[in-house]
This record gives C-alpha cells, sequence and structure tokens, in this order.
C-alpha cells in the first residue's frame, strides 16, 4: 500500500510536469488600434504572440519586431533571404529559421500592408504605408534626434515596445 | 507495469537531459585545441596562434565598413553596441562573460556571420584560434 502511494507521487509529479509545461502562459499583444486580433472572431483558435526562439535569435541584434506588423509573404520572404538581411548576415540553422518563420506567417498581419515605395513584398516595416500614416503626425526633428537614430528604433518613443505594446499612452518623443 | 513507468521515465528523461547538456558543453580552451587540430591538416610545421596576430585582426577592417571592434569595442571585456542598432551585446572576452565559447551551436552561427559581415568569406582555423587567444589574454 504504501508503495502504492509513493508510485501515485511520481505519477502526479509527471503529470504535473506536463501540465506545468503544457500550459505556459501564452503572451497575447494588447488591445491596440494597430493590430488586426481586437475582438476578431477569426482568431478564435488563438495563437501565442510570442516565440522563445523569435525573441532569442530576432532580439539578439535588435527588437523582435511583432509579426502582427507585417503580412506573412514579407516574412516568408524575409526568413528565407537570411543571408543577406538588410546588409548583414543573420543566417540561422534551417530547424530555427523554420520555426520562426512558422511563428511569424501564422501572427502575420492579415491586412494587406503595401509599400510606400512599390516594392512588393514590403520587408521594412517602416516602409509600410501603414506605418508612414501611423506616424505622420511625428515631426521631422524627432526622426533626426539622436536618440531615434533610425524609424526602426521603435523603443525610442514606444517605450513599452520590447513587451509588444504600442499604445498612445507609452508613447514619450524625446524633444 | 504501469506504476513502474513513470518513476523509471522520470529517471530517464533526466539522465538523457543531463547527459546531453554535457556532450554540448565545451570550454574555450576546448575550442581552442580543436582549431588547432584544424591548423595543423594543412600547416604542419603550425608554431602556434598568437594573441598579437589576433588583436591586430580583431581591431583592422578588412575592406569592408566594420571590423569585430565596430560592435565588440576595442576592449572586448567591457558591453559592446551593434553598430546599425546600438542594441547592447555581452562582452566577448572569456574571462568578464563565462558564457563565450561554450555553446558550439553558437560559436558556428556567430563566426559565419560576422566573418561574413567583415571581411565577406568565412574565417580560417588560424584566425579565429588567433582572436581567441587574444581575448583569452584579456583580463579587464
Amino acid at each position: 500500500m504504501l508503495k502504492n502511494i509513493r508510485n501515485y507521487h511520481w505519477l502526479l509529479a509527471v503529470m504535473a510536469l506536463i501540465i506545468s509545461i503544457a500550459t505556459v502562459p501564452a503572451v497575447y499583444a494588447d488591445d491596440d488600434d494597430d493590430d488586426d486580433y481586437r475582438g476578431n472572431s477569426r482568431n478564435s483558435a488563438r495563437v501565442p504572440f510570442t516565440n522563445d526562439k523569435w525573441k532569442e535569435e530576432c532580439g539578439a541584434c535588435h527588437m523582435a519586431y511583432p509579426a502582427r506588423f507585417l503580412p506573412a509573404e514579407s516574412w516568408r520572404v524575409m526568413m528565407n533571404g537570411l543571408d543577406d538581411h538588410f546588409g548583414s548576415d543573420a543566417s540561422l540553422d534551417v530547424a530555427t529559421a523554420t520555426e520562426i518563420s512558422d511563428f511569424l506567417q501564422q501572427n502575420a498581419s492579415r491586412k494587406k500592408r503595401n509599400s510606400s515605395n512599390g516594392i512588393e513584398p514590403v520587408l521594412r516595416i517602416s516602409e509600410t504605408r501603414w506605418f508612414k500614416s501611423e506616424h505622420d503626425e511625428v515631426a521631422a526633428r524627432v526622426w533626426k534626434s539622436p536618440e531615434v537614430k533610425s524609424p526602426s528604433n521603435c523603443a525610442a518613443c514606444h517605450t513599452k515596445a520590447e513587451s509588444g505594446s504600442f499604445r498612445e499612452r507609452d508613447i514619450r518623443m524625446p524633444k | 507495469m504501469l506504476r513502474t513507468i513513470p518513476k523509471y521515465g522520470l529517471m530517464f528523461i533526466t539522465f538523457v537531459g543531463l547527459s546531453m547538456q554535457q556532450v554540448y558543453a565545451q570550454t574555450p580552451n576546448d575550442l581552442l585545441t580543436s582549431l588547432q587540430s584544424e591548423v595543423v591538416k594543412s600547416i604542419p610545421n603550425f608554431q602556434g596562434f598568437s594573441a598579437d596576430r589576433g588583436e591586430t585582426f580583431f581591431k583592422m577592417k578588412h575592406g569592408n565598413d566594420w571590423s569585430c571592434s565596430s560592435c565588440h569595442t576595442d576592449n572586448p571585456a567591457v558591453t559592446g553596441k551593434h553598430a546599425k542598432t546600438d542594441k547592447p551585446i555581452d562582452p566577448l572576452a572569456p574571462y568578464v562573460n563565462a558564457e563565450r565559447f561554450t555553446n558550439p551551436k553558437k560559436i558556428k552561427k556567430w563566426f559565419k556571420r560576422n566573418c561574413n559581415d567583415v571581411l565577406d568569406r568565412l574565417c580560417t582555423p588560424q584566425e579565429k584560434g588567433d582572436v581567441l587567444a587574444y581575448l583569452l589574454t584579456i583580463r579587464n
């Protein structure tokens, strides 16, 4: 009997382990007007908006940009061209690249993101017409500020960009 | 039968997990040794890696805009900064950052990327060994 109870402890421990792995909290993007998912029934089969490899690999050199900022085709093309990633070699092993590419495509924007310069698919988020219109009230001197340096530097103004939040109330523009 | 599976199953998983970690772990000196044996294949009378050569290689440009030190700075004991994005880069010198040169997958990935960015080609085993010899001399 005692032995039985002890064995059940093992069973419980294993079950607890499995359950804890299966229910790692999935982080979902905030309800911003720039995402496609607010109250969206299409998204009933919710896919987590984060992925460890995406965070680690993309985030090694720059902010891990949210998947929802580009359509799936843009991510597919980008992830197939990592050997020359905006002028740098960002190549990954096939398994890692595939996992990240799948994650990005599954969570991509479902809206058309037209390029502002006519080159499709658009690969730079800052070259989408959507990005330009979202930022059309930002003064030229802010873009030129040394704290901003580049439109790719979301966190210069979007103070919670790293955690995926781009809400208006979290914006602090450099003077 | 069922009662015994969880216990041995868990032990098995733990054992496999631990043994995998041991297979992948290595030290910077292990890497130096394996680079040395690669170099000797093509240069039989190889005199050994040179920290001085490594330092020169690390700090000079090789035809492109960037040198190694463009991101890792001239002092690999301090936190670097990505030349384009300004993202902080942990110190490269193993004495300061014990994680460096311990993960073969990362070593392979970053040598390929960074050598392509700096030299437009892969680095030779001798170049890698010289740079590592240099990095291992850095204490602070």
